[in-house]
Order: C-alpha cells, then sequence, then structure tokens
C-alpha cells in the first residue's frame, strides 16, 4: 500500500511542479525576491572568491576570429552621434581630476590589443580582436579616490548604463575600446567608443559611451535592474 | 478420476525479516537531489530556449543535437525567460551540489561505496545479472545490497552528477576557469555535454523508475521509510 501511496505522492509532485511551470513561473512575490537575494549571494562569490584581477583571459590567433559577432541596442534604432566630432568620454566622480577625453586623446593613451572569445548570456560566443585603452590607465590619469568602489558607466543609447565592480574595471584586460578587428569601432558595436572586457558577460559591456563615474554606493544598470545577475563575470 | 488435489496447499514462505536499507542521509540526498535535479533540468530548457545550438557563431554546430533550434513546451521551462531561467538555476545548484557533496562524503565515511563503486572484478557478476534479466539464467545471481548491474547504473549516475557539475563550472566561469573549460573541449563543447547530460538523466530516471516497480516494488518503500522487506535479500 504505502507504495501505491508513494507513487502518488510523486504524482502529485511532479503534476504540482508541472502547474507551477505552466505558467512560466519567475518564482512570483513569494519566491522571486528569494532568488534575488541568491543572486546577489552569487555576485559576492563571484567577485570575492572567483574573480582574479591577476588571471587573464585566454586570447586567440586572429586566424580563429569569428566570422560574424551579433551586436545589440536597446534604442528602437541604431544609436549614432549626429555631430562626432563635438564627442567627448566625461571621467567623474570619485576622482581627483575630472577628464574630458576625446577619441584622439584616448588613442594617444598606451593601447591594448587583444583576441578573446566573447561570451553572451544567452550563450552564444564568437571571438574578435579588441583595441582601446585600459580602464585603469584613465583612472590613473584622473587619481581615484579611496572611496571609490564602483564605476558607472552611461551611454546615449536610450539611457542603457551598466555599474561595475572596482576590481573587474581594474583588470587589466577591462579596456575601453575604440576598435575592432583591426579597424575603427562601427555604429553597430558601439562606436565611437565602448566598454570591453573578457572576464565579463556582453551585457556588462556598455556601448556608445558617453561618462564614466567612479562611485561609492553600487550602481544598477539595464539589464540587472530587470533581473540579470549584477557581477556578470564569466 | 484423476490425482486428487493434496490435502494442504503448500505453505508460504515466511516473509523476509525487514532489513535496514537506506541510511536518512541517504534517503533525504535522494529524493532532494530528484526535486532539484528536475527543477535544474525545467531552468535549463529555459536557458537553452535563448540560444538552441552550439558552436562558435558563424562556426559549424555540434551534432548530434536533435533539439537544434528546437522550442521547448513552456510547461517544461522554469523561470518565465531569460534572467528567470538564470536565477533559479543558479539557487538552485547550491542545494544540488550541497546535496551531492553531502551524499558522496556518506558514502565515504560509511564505507557503503564499497557496495555501490562499480569496479572491474564487478564484470563477470553483471553478465549472469544480464542473463538472469534476459532470461538465459533461471537462478537470480547472488548479490550484496546492489547486484553488478545497479553498482553500474549508480556508479555511472554519480559520475554524470560530478561531470554535470563540472561542465556547468566550465559554462558559469569559462575565464576563471578557463583550464577546465579548456578540459571539456571550450566553452561551446561544455555546454553541449552539459546539455547531453540532462537526458542521459532523462532517461536514467525513466528506466530507473520502470525497474523500480517491474523488479523491485519494495526499494521504493525502502527508499522512503528506510526498510526493506522485499524478495532480494542481501547475500553479504
Amino acid at each position: 500500500m504505502i507504495d501505491r501511496r508513494g507513487f502518488l505522492a510523486l504524482g502529485i509532485a511532479s503534476g504540482l511542479s508541472s502547474v507551477v511551470a505552466a505558467c512560466g513561473w519567475d518564482g512570483g512575490d513569494g519566491v522571486r525576491p528569494l532568488l534575488l537575494d541568491v543572486s546577489r549571494l552569487n555576485d559576492w562569490v563571484g567577485e570575492k572568491i572567483l574573480f582574479s584581477s591577476r588571471r587573464l583571459a585566454p586570447q586567440y590567433d586572429i586566424a580563429e576570429r569569428s566570422a560574424r559577432l551579433p551586436s545589440y541596442f536597446v534604442s528602437p534604432e541604431m544609436p549614432m552621434l549626429q555631430n562626432p566630432a563635438a564627442w567627448r568620454l566625461q571621467v567623474g566622480g570619485l576622482v581627483r581630476q575630472q577628464l574630458s577625453l576625446s577619441i584622439p586623446d584616448l588613442q594617444a593613451l598606451p593601447r591594448t590589443t587583444y583576441t578573446v572569445k566573447h561570451h553572451c548570456v544567452e550563450g552564444w560566443s564568437a571571438i574578435a580582436t579588441w583595441h582601446g585603452v585600459a580602464v585603469s590607465v584613465v583612472a590613473e590619469r584622473a587619481g581615484l579616490l579611496p572611496q571609490a568602489k564602483y564605476v558607472r558607466f552611461d551611454s546615449f543609447d536610450s539611457g542603457y548604463s551598466n555599474g561595475w565592480d572596482l576590481a573587474s574595471a581594474m583588470h587589466p584586460q577591462t579596456i575601453l575600446a575604440y576598435g575592432m578587428n583591426d579597424s575603427i569601432l562601427t555604429p553597430s558595436h558601439g562606436a565611437p567608443l565602448r566598454l570591453y572586457s573578457p572576464t565579463k558577460l556582453g551585457y556588462k559591456m556598455t556601448k556608445y559611451l558617453v561618462s564614466m563615474t567612479f562611485t561609492a554606493e553600487r550602481p544598477g544598470g539595464y539589464w540587472e535592474d530587470l533581473g540579470y545577475p549584477w557581477f556578470g563575470g564569466v | 478420476m484423476t490425482a486428487s488435489p493434496p490435502p494442504f496447499p503448500p505453505s508460504p514462505p515466511p516473509p523476509p525479516p525487514p532489513v535496514k536499507r537506506h541510511h536518512w542521509i541517504v534517503r533525504l540526498t535522494h529524493w532532494l537531489t530528484f526535486v532539484l535535479l528536475v527543477g535544474m533540468i525545467m531552468s535549463g530548457l529555459q536557458i537553452y530556449a535563448a540560444y538552441a545550438r552550439f558552436g562558435e557563431r558563424g562556426g559549424p554546430y555540434y551534432a548530434p543535437n536533435p533539439f537544434q533550434d528546437h522550442a521547448f513546451s513552456r510547461t517544461i521551462r522554469l523561470g518565465g525567460w531569460l534572467a528567470g531561467g538564470l536565477n533559479w538555476h543558479f539557487t538552485l545548484m547550491w542545494p544540488f551540489v550541497i546535496g551531492g557533496l553531502l551524499y558522496l562524503c556518506y558514502l565515504v565515511a560509511s564505507g557503503e561505496w564499497r557496495s555501490l563503486l562499480f569496479r572491474p572484478r564487478d564484470l563477470k557478476g553483471a553478465i549472469a545479472m544480464q542473463k538472469y534479466y534476459l532470461r538465459l539464467r533461471r537462478e537470480h545471481p547472488p548479490q550484496g545490497k546492489h547486484n553488478p548491474l545497479q553498482k553500474l547504473a549508480y556508479s555511472f549516475i554519480i559520475l554524470l552528477g560530478v561531470l554535470s557539475v563540472l561542465t556547468g563550472f566550465a559554462i558559469y566561469k569559462p575565464t576563471q576557469f578557463s583550464w577546465l573549460t579548456a578540459l571539456f573541449g571550450g566553452f561551446q563543447a561544455a555546454r553541449y555535454w552539459h546539455f547531453w547530460a540532462v537526458w542521459i538523466f532523462t532517461a536514467f530516471l525513466i528506466v530507473h523508475v520502470i525497474l523500480v516497480f517491474v523488479v523491485d516494488p519494495a526499494s521504493l518503500r525502502a527508499m522512503i521509510t528506510g526498510w526493506y522487506r522485499g524478495r532480494f535479500p542481501s547475500h553479504d
């Protein structure tokens, strides 16, 4: 008898889980906050335990570049500057010296070039070469104040932004990229300047940059505020 | 008239005394793993929906994959959208891994791994057992707590659990664990094996449940209460 009862209980349990799933359940008001709490725990583990500021992402030969690297923006149409010559990257927040940098200014700084694998949260990956200046180099010019713990990157793509932990931003492979695959960055990939790092998922790499702001409080972000993992490290 | 019936029906054999079969840690982690695995698979199918194939962009895709570009029914997906699926997957992974480690620690500490781990010397017994199942052999071969085929199946499924966690790490942090990701043949290959683990788990689950009900229903009670009173007593 107990076997039959056990079987029945099993049937009910699996039936329940199907019903629950049938609504594409994100946890509802009861469970979703718990899932987001665990996501914050995972951010902490990812940032404090798994991430290393010295560990470099593997690099690839340029012959291994992918034929295609998809790109996204959140605006209805591809964001384009009306007057590219007037564009400047504003570096501010908890710094000694605010900076306003043009593309030639950035290109005059020490250049970082690497060929790495891009990991999208959706599960696809693609290899490309990126050219830019390390965020740490620009931060050094601006002079970080000790209170700076995070960085906020803003764009001209309908308010798309990302918040980063300082250690990931200062990683030697985290760059402000003005070039891709030996050419100037194209509008579809975030021209004139985008954030790039092989230590993060694609959605953390702000395109169409306008400013880089060092903060003491943890900044949110476009997808992060909608429920995607905040740390987004790979 | 032919032969008259015997005066007494043959007396049934006395029921075997119940034996303690499963420690509470085994029972707890067994059912916990079952529920969590269902949740991991369902949220995993939600994640898969975002990019339903394996291989670098623009490159060839890994084969075989009968589910390439397949949209799984919403009924068997958990999370509602990609972020929801990720958050379920990355929450359930904690109790899944902790439960698995607890079970493995129990196996080692109790010495029970000896009756579970399939070793080369079990091969002969496994063939005898297979013959019995194929009705090429009348007598059930003597066995310990598990017969050699069970040992093979359970050793394999534990290994599959370990591999699914390791391929999971390889996909979760392909830069921080780049050595592990490389070990599985790269990010897309690790995704591919992680996905295949789902179907091997599913096939195991179906066969496992069928065998419980067809061969030894008493083992279900043993996995709930801990006590076994079925027809396959241990010969230890």
